[in-house]
């Protein structure tokens, strides 16, 4: 596979969210600001691109019957590493992340694209792989978390958008956009859409 | 050489958990003393929004400026002199209150006046929740309050760390008639039985604004002695 389509494809024809419906625990949990949606985003891309690359790099010498495990302790570490980053230069949004930065380890993308291609490529291919994955979980982590701040709570990145006069015109905050049950249904809507634009990936 | 034999897998898991555990422990160590700063500054943050100061930056300076002495006082009212900063409030709470050692947190404002802030903690529904209270230096009147939650319910009972809720905290009376009567969370329109001042409790939030009750009981009514003293002073 060409390494332009290894990093684009995840984007929107292969997207690990849309398509192949992985990581949506997370998408659910952290997506009511966008502010932490884009930080938690971030952070897999870190951690994807990178545990990919290391496994890539490893994945001759892996005896077959731990390579599980050995994902595993590679993950957790990037991800215990990650958490304690944050904590020690952006204090606020790890206490907004609090356990789901924690809960990367169980992202089904990270396992999902280590098995599936870490473990069978090169270490840039593999890179590209991580990176491109993590922006398409990212794309969709923010476009969420842009509708849920938007009409929950009236803000973007925590600055007022909705103007004070539609409140004074009786405009209340949608509370329940704030929710998780929203953002199944905000992602369910998202997939629609993005069915009906790509006649290819539908069911017959 | 065999990849699949049983020494070889041993051997590879070994020397991987070995590398990434000692860069764990690089990691964790090189970055302690920074994040212990953060958490610091998060709790100076803390205890300065219950005395109505909100500063953007600059945490460490105006929390020295306006705190200006913190001590620890036992049950009986029995004040010692030491570090009311590093006591672990979480852990206190759960003593019973004769052992508890009880820190207070002494502010100086602008204008002179002195205020009294003592830390909280308790259960929420889902989680921890915790607080600081001040008292005017009567030992009675609450300047105000602050109440932060690690994970409760948002737009219900997570709305005790908004202003609405521990801005009905100001002016309500700890001791009344020289009882101390802790302030109760109850539903709007409800009176408690008791006669304590109260507030209204966030609708839809109910075991959580019951958490904060329980909270406030627990968490002050050890200090009842150290506030009649401060009121005696005054007499």
């Amino acid at each position: 596979m060409a390494n332009k389509s290894v990093f684009f494809n995840p984007l929107s024809k292969d997207n690990p969210v849309l398509v192949q419906i992985l990581g949506i625990c997370s998408v659910l949990a952290v997506t009511a600001k966008l502010e932490p949606a884009l930080v938690m985003g971030l952070s897999v891309i870190a951690v994807l691109a990178f545990s990919n690359v290391i496994i890539s790099l490893i994945r001759n010498t892996i005896p077959t019957n731990i390579r599980i495990i050995v994902q595993l302790v590679v993950v957790a570490g990037l991800v215990v590493t990650v958490s304690q980053l944050l904590e020690a230069y952006a204090y606020d949004v790890s206490k907004q992340l609090s356990v789901f930065i924690g809960l990367i380890i169980t992202n089904c993308i990270l396992m999902g694209r280590l098995e599936a291609f870490a473990m069978a490529n090169r270490p840039w291919p593999s890179f590209l792989d991580g990176v491109g994955n993590g922006l398409g979980y990212t794309i969709i982590l923010v476009i969420v978390a842009f509708f849920r701040e938007l009409l929950g709570s009236g803000t973007l990145f925590g600055y007022q958008v909705v103007p004070q006069c539609f409140y004074e015109a009786g405009y209340v905050n949608n509370g329940l956009m704030i929710l998780p049950p929203m953002a199944l249904i905000t992602v369910a809507c998202i997939i629609w859409v993005h069915r009906s634009l790509n006649k290819d990936l539908q069911d017959k | 050489m065999n990849k699949q034999s049983n020494t070889y897998t041993m051997i590879y898991i070994i020397v991987l958990v070995v590398i990434v555990g000692t860069a764990l422990a690089l990691t964790s160590i090189s970055l302690r003393d920074r994040q212990q700063a953060n958490a610091d500054a998060d709790k100076m943050r803390q205890i300065l929004a219950s005395v109505n100061i909100f500063p953007e930056k600059d945490i460490i300076d105006t929390y020295n400026k306006y705190i200006t002495t913190d001590f620890i006082v036992d049950e009986e009212g029995r004040r010692t002199d030491a570090d009311a900063f590093a006591i672990d409030v979480a852990r206190e709470s759960k003593l019973p209150a004769v052992e508890r050692e009880l820190p207070v947190y002494q502010c100086t404002l602008a204008d002179g006046n002195v205020k009294y802030i003592m830390p909280m903690y308790g259960a929420g529904l889902w989680g921890p929740i915790w607080g600081y209270i001040s008292v005017d230096s009567d030992g009675s009147t609450v300047y105000g309050a602050y109440f932060a939650h690690q994970g409760e319910t948002p737009g219900l009972g997570a709305e005790i760390e908004k202003p609405t809720f521990s801005g009905q905290f100001a002016g309500k009376r700890l001791v009344i008639n020289g009882h101390f009567a802790p302030i109760s969370v109850i539903k709007s329109g409800m009176n408690p039985p008791d006669g304590a001042d109260y507030v209204d409790g966030v609708s839809g939030g109910t075991i959580t604004s019951k958490g904060v009750g329980a909270m406030i009981d627990n968490c002050l009514a050890p200090y009842a002695a150290f506030l009649d003293s401060l009121n005696s002073t005054n007499d």
